[in-house]
């Protein structure tokens, strides 16, 4: 299909078009709403997506569905493979199913929204966006994570924010272990506030005194060989 | 008495214990910690210096030195990538960071390689404005860090490199210490201003050859299949990286041998985890041949690369290019003399500086400091930079002009030979005088 000749509400079916084509006239097109149709698992499907595109995406994702999204909303009515919006700079993804491994990896901003559980080292390395998990999180979840805010309606795996440095993690459910300085923190009114902002965005009716805020511990930061046992 | 009566043993210092591990036991033993450093293996390895050219002779005849063409190009990226790219020289700078390096650093690297048409790459903390506008052709890494990591710097860039790993440290993630966290810094890499950033050694969302195929795809998707991507690693196990990069998808693989340089990290990991890039290089080799990949996948070379000799005994092996780092920030002016006082007052002498982490550089390369980062001109750094590419290359055709070569891609494995065992091993070329290459012959 020539990039010039979609129009808003073009379905895009990849049973007739190739992964190729069906990525070019997403990044052809900076608006419009697209409906993908037979994803198949397909890998690195609406990846590298720059403008105000409404993509639906009909069946599960492989590696890296909205990878690098910026500003387009992207839904998936299904389940994702590893990487889900990795490196995700801004807009919306949503998840109906689950999401395996690495999803939100190292996120710079926008919303992630996974409606089932998300596997291991969910929003790794995060870098300032929000992700919403509404079922559990695999182990190692926010691994390094810098900045934004990981919200969890389910249950963590081990070592749940290992390494942590400024972002900002909310429980509901129970924390399997804490990962090396993270700590459970105060909920002051300004993080009561902001969970009830993610939770709203996320379209979820939680009550946030549910849930339990974790953080840093910040005794890290600067490498010291008294704390060498805690890696 | 006679004068036998008053001999004595002098002292002997022991080949074991020698002044360095006494010292280094002394300085373990005060401190409780390993030492960290910059710099690349300092210790005596086998490395090019152990091999040397044949030259021409009745069977072969030579090229004339000033008359006649010896090509120097090099095309990067032409199994995959829809713009490919091509260099005059087949010289690049290897990825260094802002953050390791001060901005004008960056800049002067870019604009030396853009001088001797090369190219140049980032490091960890993401692009530069800086570097952009003055390297013509920009190479972008993907590291497991990600810090400052964005699409539009991927669009921007003229390829791409997969981080793996690098020769000096083989298996660790990036290192640097609070003291070269400035705020500029700690913006790009959105981390706290002053904290130790100790970066992973393991990307975040891929972890097998399997995954990193499906990487390489996505980044080709991104990027609409235009950009080459190279697939960088430390030499380990060089046969088996390089054939698993191959089936990955990587249009140019760059293989970092032990000598490589790093910012900072362990001295116990720099000196001990990995092997020489002489070693590695004809398995890599083999490895792309056995694929029928030679040539196809482009295979560069870094690690210890000093002179032209050493360029041109790199492509004799197999390799199609190099690349430098060290020496590039030596030409720049790391490590002059002309800050020898103050390179004592810091506790070490010209030559030897190697506390790069610490962002105390006289030089002003590997610091943060805003008074020292003014030390460097860029504009005359780029300019020692072009020039010390320039006679890279200069030595290089010296040397293949006088094999008979019209281009430096065409010295080959014959035309060397070795001067000890264990560098005809390595380089499997024969030993000087004999065609005896140990494990083959």
């Amino acid at each position: 299909m020539d990039a010039a000749l979609a129009s808003r509400n073009s379905v895009l079916d990849l049973a007739q078009m190739s992964l190729r084509e069906v990525n070019q006239l997403l990044h052809d097109n900076r608006s419009g709403d697209f409906l993908i149709r037979n994803p198949r698992g397909a890998h690195a499907l609406a990846c590298g997506l720059d403008g105000d595109l409404n993509v639906s995406i009909d069946g599960h994702v492989g590696y890296y569905c909205a990878g690098m999204n910026k500003r387009a909303h992207v839904t998936v009515n299904g389940n994702a493979g590893t990487g889900l919006a990795e490196n995700m700079m801004s807009g919306l993804v949503h998840v109906t199913g689950d999401a395996s491994q690495s999803a939100g990896a190292t996120g710079c901003g926008g919303l992630l929204v996974i409606d089932g559980n998300a596997s291991a080292r969910c929003g790794i390395a995060l870098r300032g966006l929000d992700i919403v998990v509404k079922g559990s999180v695999g182990h190692m979840s926010a691994f390094m994570a810098q900045a934004g805010s990981l919200v969890v309606l389910g249950d963590t795996g081990d070592a749940f924010g290992d390494s942590l440095y400024e972002a900002k993690l909310f429980v509901r459910g129970t924390v399997k272990s804490l990962g090396a300085d993270c700590i459970e923190k105060e909920m002051r009114d300004e993080h009561k506030a902001a969970l009830r902002q993610l939770l709203d965005a996320a379209g979820v009716k939680a009550d946030v005194p549910e849930f339990k805020r974790y953080g840093s511990a910040r005794k890290l930061y600067h490498f010291h060989v008294d704390n060498a046992g805690q890696y | 008495m006679s004068a036998d009566d008053h001999r004595v043993t002098p002292p002997r210092a022991s080949a074991t214990f020698d002044a360095h591990a006494i010292a280094e036991i002394q300085r373990a033993a005060a401190t409780g910690i390993y030492d960290i450093r910059g710099f690349g293996a300092k210790r005596k390895l086998p490395h090019f210096d152990d091999l040397l050219f044949l030259g021409a002779s009745i069977s072969r005849y030579p090229l004339e030195g000033y008359r006649e063409r010896c090509g120097t190009d090099v095309t990067l990226g032409s199994r995959h990538a829809k713009k490919p790219i091509t260099l005059q020289i087949p010289v690049t700078i290897a990825g260094m960071s802002f953050g390791s390096l001060s901005a004008p650093a960056k800049e002067a690297l870019g604009r030396g390689a853009s001088l001797a048409g090369t190219s140049t790459t980032t490091g960890d903390g993401g692009m530069t404005a800086e570097e952009r506008a003055h390297s013509k052709t920009l190479v972008y890494q993907v590291l497991p860090s990600r810090y400052g990591m964005e699409p539009d710097q991927l669009r921007k860039a003229d390829a791409i490199e997969i981080v793996v790993g690098q020769g000096a440290k083989p298996g660790g993630g990036g290192m640097l210490l609070g003291q070269k966290i400035s705020k500029r810094v700690a913006d790009m890499r959105t981390l706290p201003e002053g904290i130790d950033q100790r970066s992973p050694c393991r990307h975040p969302d891929w972890t097998g050859p399997d995954d990193l195929e499906i990487k390489i795809h996505e980044l080709r998707e991104i990027t609409d299949w235009e950009k080459p991507i190279y697939v960088k690693v430390g030499a380990a196990r060089p046969y088996y990286d390089t054939a698993l990069a191959v089936k990955a998808g990587a249009d140019v693989v760059v293989l970092d041998g032990m000598q490589g340089g790093t910012a900072a990290t362990q001295d116990v990991f720099i000196e001990h985890v990995g092997i020489p890039t002489l070693a590695a290089i004809r398995p890599a080799v083999q490895a792309l041949s056995d694929l029928d990949m030679h040539r196809k996948v482009q295979l560069i070379v870094s690690g210890g690369i000093r002179n032209g000799a050493d360029v041109a005994k790199a492509l004799a092996l197999g390799a199609d290019a190099v690349s430098i780092g060290t020496a590039a920030l030596i030409a720049l002016g790391d490590n002059d003399p002309r800050f020898e006082e103050e390179y004592r007052k810091l506790g070490t002498t010209a030559g030897s500086y190697d506390d790069w982490h610490e962002g105390r550089d006289p030089a002003g390369i590997t610091t943060q400091d805003p008074e020292l980062t003014k030390r460097l001109d860029p504009v005359a750094a780029g300019r020692r930079l072009a020039n010390y590419l320039s006679v890279l290359t200069l030595e290089a055709q010296t040397i293949a002009r006088a094999c008979g070569k019209s281009h430096l891609h065409n010295l080959e494995p014959e035309d060397l030979v070795a001067l000890t065992v264990e560098s005809a091993a390595m380089a499997q070329v024969p030993l000087a005088g004999t065609n005896w290459i140990p494990g083959k012959t």
